[in-house]
C-alpha cells in the first residue's frame, strides 16, 4: 500500500476532512473494539446520561469479535464483522464524539447522514482476512464488559492497520460507486 | 448380517480435529478459485483483495490461526451406514464433545448463545447436526464451520408455480445483489430448488460442499449454474463489494422433487472462506 494515507488516532476534523472514498489508509494508534452486545450497552449508558467506559472523543470503533489468543500471543484472528448491525447505535455515538468506524459492508442512509453531520468516516477492512489483520495489532487489553467474551470492548494498539475509505464526510459511498463502475447488463 | 463398531471416542477425536483443520486450512479448490479470480478480476482494488485472501490463507495455515475470526457455528453432517454400531457412548454427545474440545483447543471463537437471552455459552456447542442414514457400513463426518456474515444473507422462499424458472433465476441473482458487500464476496452461492421448506434449505447448504468449480452432474442443472454465475458476475459488486467483475466464485444448484403447488427456493450464501473438512472412519 505505497499509495496509502497514514492516519493516527485520535482523529480530528482536519484529518477526516482530507479523506475521500477509495483512499487507502493505514491506521496507527489506539482503536476500540465493539460489536452488537457492547453497542447495546454503550447506548443504554448514553440514554441514562451515564459516562461511557472510555473517552470516545476522536476515537475509532472497530467492529470485531476476535478469536482467543494462543498462549504468548496478543490476539487471535481479528477481521471485521458486518457493520449494518451497528447502524441503530452509530449516530448516537458519533454525536458523542466518535470519529471513525472500521467494519465491512454497507451502512444505512441515517448513518451516512450522521457521518456528514458529525464529521466521521467509515473504513472497510478486508472481510475474512482475520489472520492477516491480526499481524497489525500490537497490543490488546479489555476495557469493559469482559463477561461478553469475544464481544467485550478491547483497546487495541495498531500499527499500519490497512483499510479503505467507504463513506467520507461528504456523503459519498464507495460500495455504490464501485458497483456502478463494474456493472454490466 | 454383520455390523461394524465405531467408538464414541473416535468420533469425538475426529470432530475435534476437523473443527481445527476446517478453520485454519482452506481447501485447495478455494485457493485455486482465488488464483483464477485474481487473473479474471478487472478492478485493481479487487485484485488486491484476492492477493490479501491468498496471503491470509497462507498465514492461517502456517501459524494455525483461524482464517476468519468468525469461526462459525459448527455444522456437522454425518453419513451413517445402517450396519454401523456406535459403542461407548451416544452419537450426538460424541459430536458435541468433539466440537467443544476443537473450539477450546484450537483457540476458536465461541459464538453460540441462547437466542432469547443472548447469553453466550462460551464453548460453541451445541453443534448443528444432520444425520443421514445410508446403506452399508460407511461412516463419514463432515464439519463445516458457518460464519454468519453470509448466513444472515441467506433466504428460503416458497414461490407459486407461476413464478417459473425465469422468476426463480431473477430471485437468486437479486438475493446476491441485495446482499451486496455484507456476506464477504466473492461468494459461493448454494441454491436448493424443490422439496419442502426445510428440504430446500438443506440441499442448498449441502451444495456448498461440492468442490468450487465443479459442475452438477446433470447437464441441465450444470447449465443453470453457469448461467447464474455469469449473471451474478455482471452485478459489479466485486471482491469485498468494492466493485469488480468477480462477485461469486461459483454457484451450486441442487434440486429435489416438490409439490404441484410450489417452487421452494433456498439461497444459502457462503463467504469466500468456504471452510469444510471431512473424514471417513
Amino acid at each position: 500500500m505505497e499509495d496509502a494515507i497514514r492516519i493516527h488516532t485520535p482523529l480530528t476534523d482536519e484529518i477526516v476532512e482530507k479523506l475521500r472514498i477509495g483512499d487507502k489508509v493505514l491506521v496507527s494508534g489506539f482503536i476500540y473494539t465493539g460489536r452488537d452486545a457492547a453497542h447495546k450497552r454503550l447506548v443504554e449508558l448514553v440514554d441514562k446520561g451515564r459516562p461511557l467506559p472510555f473517552d470516545i472523543e476522536g476515537q475509532i470503533i472497530y467492529y470485531v469479535g476476535p478469536t482467543p489468543p494462543k498462549p504468548g500471543k496478543i490476539i487471535g484472528s481479528a477481521g471485521p464483522t458486518s457493520s449494518y448491525r451497528m447502524d441503530p447505535y452509530a449516530a448516537l455515538l458519533m454525536a458523542r464524539g466518535l470519529k471513525g468506524m472500521i467494519g465491512k459492508g454497507s451502512r444505512a442512509k441515517e448513518v451516512i447522514d450522521a457521518m456528514k453531520k458529525y464529521k466521521a468516516v467509515y473504513l472497510a477492512a478486508t472481510g475474512g482476512a482475520g489472520a492477516l489483520i491480526s499481524k497489525k495489532i500490537k497490543k490488546a487489553e479489555i476495557v469493559a464488559y469482559e463477561e461478553l467474551g469475544p464481544e467485550a470492548i478491547r483497546r487495541l494498539e495498531v500499527e499500519d492497520f490497512p483499510a479503505i475509505v467507504v463513506n467520507d464526510i461528504y456523503g459519498h459511498d464507495l460500495y455504490e460507486q464501485g458497483k456502478k463502475a463494474y456493472k454490466r447488463s | 448380517m454383520r455390523t461394524r463398531e465405531i467408538s464414541a471416542e473416535d468420533i469425538t477425536r475426529t470432530v475435534r480435529r476437523l473443527c481445527i483443520e476446517a478453520n485454519t486450512v482452506l481447501g485447495k479448490d478455494v485457493i485455486e478459485a482465488y488464483e483464477k479470480g485474481l487473473e479474471k478480476e478487472e478492478s485493481p482494488v479487487g485484485r488486491d483483495a484476492f492477493r490479501q485472501l491468498l496471503e491470509n490463507a497462507r498465514i492461517a495455515q502456517e501459524e494455525g490461526l483461524p482464517l476468519c475470526q468468525d469461526t462459525g457455528l459448527a455444522v456437522v453432517f454425518v453419513e451413517l451406514g445402517q450396519d454401523i454400531h456406535i459403542v461407548n457412548g451416544d452419537l450426538n454427545d460424541a459430536i458435541h464433545e468433539g466440537v467443544r474440545q476443537g473450539y477450546r483447543d484450537g483457540y476458536l471463537r465461541a459464538s453460540s448463545l441462547d437466542p432469547l437471552t443472548r447469553k453466550n455459552f462460551g464453548d460453541n456447542i451445541p453443534a448443528i447436526i444432520h444425520v443421514e442414514m445410508v446403506s452399508g457400513d460407511k461412516f463419514k463426518l463432515l464439519v463445516a464451520p458457518k460464519g454468519f456474515g453470509s448466513e444472515n444473507m441467506s433466504r428460503v422462499v416458497l414461490f407459486p408455480p407461476a413464478t417459473g424458472i425465469e422468476g426463480v433465476k431473477r430471485y437468486i441473482v437479486q438475493r446476491v445483489e441485495e446482499s451486496g458487500p455484507n456476506p464477504c464476496p466473492p461468494v459461493i452461492v448454494g441454491v436448493g430448488i424443490g422439496g419442502t421448506f426445510e428440504k430446500a434449505a438443506l440441499i442448498a447448504k449441502k451444495s456448498l460442499f461440492r468442490p468450487v468449480g465443479q459442475r452438477h452432474p446433470n447437464a441441465e442443472i450444470g447449465q443453470l449454474e453457469i448461467e447464474l454465475l455469469a449473471k451474478i458476475n455482471q452485478l459489479g459488486i466485486g471482491p469485498l463489494g468494492l466493485g469488480g467483475s468477480v462477485t461469486a466464485l461459483d454457484v451450486h444448484v441442487e434440486t429435489y422433487p416438490t409439490h404441484i403447488a410450489s417452487i421452494p427456493v433456498a439461497v444459502n450464501i457462503q463467504c469466500h472462506s468456504n471452510r469444510h473438512k471431512e473424514a471417513i472412519l
